[in-house]
């Protein structure tokens, strides 16, 4: 039920987001059309850190608990971590070519999120290379746990490093947003946010799905 | 703490012996060295530029297949059992592997760091003496995680792969600190070396604390 509500909520509010960015908010004066990107790829890129602290998170309880439902938690928002990691450097590169002439560069923000997308992978590749559930859950929790706290030393190092990203316009130091553009903006992180916890809901369902199906699998196999 | 030394000079007298961990991370570190300078001969660009990142790069691969072996010669006839009947906690156990890793280490980065100066036509003088101090914080910080990681990887079906592909995105920061700060002792523009250099010790510490802390979650008889 709450799963269902999550997913009309989201689709709502994804639609009145898409009106309020193409149809409310102006023009950006030198960018144009392509600062619309803006509005998918900030909550992308929020999420995907979002994703990060959930997977911390959700790696200390197990830890903790040793209750196998916050290794489903952990690898849930792992994978939607890497998904939003994927669409936000995506979207990210669309942007950079107009407006950087290029593709890419190893800027600190493009560098963070590339790495951040790394761990999510090794996350998963240590995964499927632990066939026992507990094992499994076990190191990948303490794999999880310690790459999530390397993101404050990423962030800091490569800061440090470089960078030639937009400073944040929405920060306290930044430029601040036109009113119709915080409205278009806020709408879209609604949106988002419904979609991410709806995601994380199906997520978690098709996860307890999946070890029902494996533990059945296994006792087949054995019998 | 005299299980813990017991460890250590056994993982030393093991190494005297065969020789392994070393000799395959000096090798893989010359080796590394060699194949950079056919790879930038031709590029022009002044090579204490190039220098710190070769350096490095030479020193991470090297220092993964250290760790690989480190652990692999314990799976081998069953030694990490007997490890783990020894009267002391697994937290200890992870540490007596890192004082013995780190040693291995900046032992062959000691040997790696003169031909290196050699074969770039650098200078013997007070500035390598500086970067070995910035490795041997750096490497602290590359073995505190990396023991770890590579007891992770033991319990996987591609322990060697496994290894480079958790270790090489978590050590980012030690990376890009090194370099930079070995950078920066080679062109002798040292004034910003402490922010690298609190990121090395930091790090370090961090990583020992929480792998200290989680490591009985890894090892299981």
């Amino acid at each position: 039920m709450i799963t269902k509500a999550l997913g009309v909520l989201s689709l709502v509010l994804m639609i009145a987001a898409l009106y309020l960015i193409f149809l409310y908010a102006p023009l950006e004066a030198t960018m144009g059309a392509t600062q619309k990107i803006f509005y998918f790829h900030l909550p992308q890129a929020i999420s995907s850190y979002v994703s990060a602290l959930l997977l911390g998170f959700g790696c200390i309880m197990y830890l903790w608990k040793g209750d196998l439902k916050w290794d489903r938690f952990g690898s849930s928002v792992a994978e939607l971590g890497l998904m939003f990691t994927a669409t936000t450097i995506i979207s990210g590169m669309i942007w950079a070519k107009p407006a950087w002439g290029t593709y890419w560069v190893w800027d600190a923000r493009l560098t963070l999120q590339f790495i951040l997308g790394l761990l999510f992978v090794a996350y998963f590749m240590l995964r499927a290379y632990l066939p026992n559930r507990e094992k499994r859950a076990m190191l990948s929790c303490v794999f999880g746990l310690l790459a999530m706290v390397d993101v404050p030393f990423n962030y800091g190092s490569i800061y440090w490093w470089r960078t030639q990203h937009p400073q944040p316009v929405v920060s306290p130091g930044g430029g601040g947003l036109d009113p119709q553009m915080q409205v278009a903006l806020l709408a879209s992180f609604a949106a988002w946010g419904f979609l991410y916890a709806y995601l994380l809901r199906q997520r978690i369902a098709v996860a307890k799905v999946e070890e029902q199906v494996e533990y059945l699998e296994h006792v087949v196999q054995s019998a | 703490m005299k299980a813990l030394r017991a460890i250590i000079f056994k993982d030393i007298v093991v190494e005297m012996r065969n020789k392994e961990s070393v000799s395959s991370m000096l090798m893989f570190g010359l080796l590394s060295i060699v194949i950079f300078n056919f790879a930038f001969q031709s590029s022009g660009v002044d090579r204490s530029f190039l220098g710190p990142g070769i350096l490095w790069v030479a020193f991470t691969f090297a220092g993964i297949i250290g760790l690989n072996r480190s652990l692999s010669m314990e799976l081998d006839n069953d030694c990490m059992q007997g490890l783990l009947l020894a009267p002391l906690s697994r937290g200890d156990l992870y540490l007596a592997k890192v004082a013995s890793n780190y040693a291995f280490m900046m032992i062959a980065e000691l040997f790696v760091l003169p031909a290196f100066v050699l074969f770039y036509n650098l200078r013997f003088d007070a500035k390598i003496a500086e970067i070995v101090g910035v490795a041997a914080v750096a490497t602290l910080g590359f073995v505190a995680i990396g023991t770890i990681l590579s007891m992770i990887s033991a319990n996987t079906r591609m322990k060697e792969v496994m290894l480079p592909i958790m270790q090489i995105p978590i050590t980012v920061p030690v990376i890009i600190a090194s370099v930079e700060a070995t950078g920066m002792i080679l062109r002798g523009e040292t004034d910003g070396i402490t922010f690298p250099l609190a990121v090395l010790g930091t790090f370090s510490i961090v990583y020992l604390t929480a792998s200290y802390m989680v490591i009985e979650y890894v090892v299981e008889e």
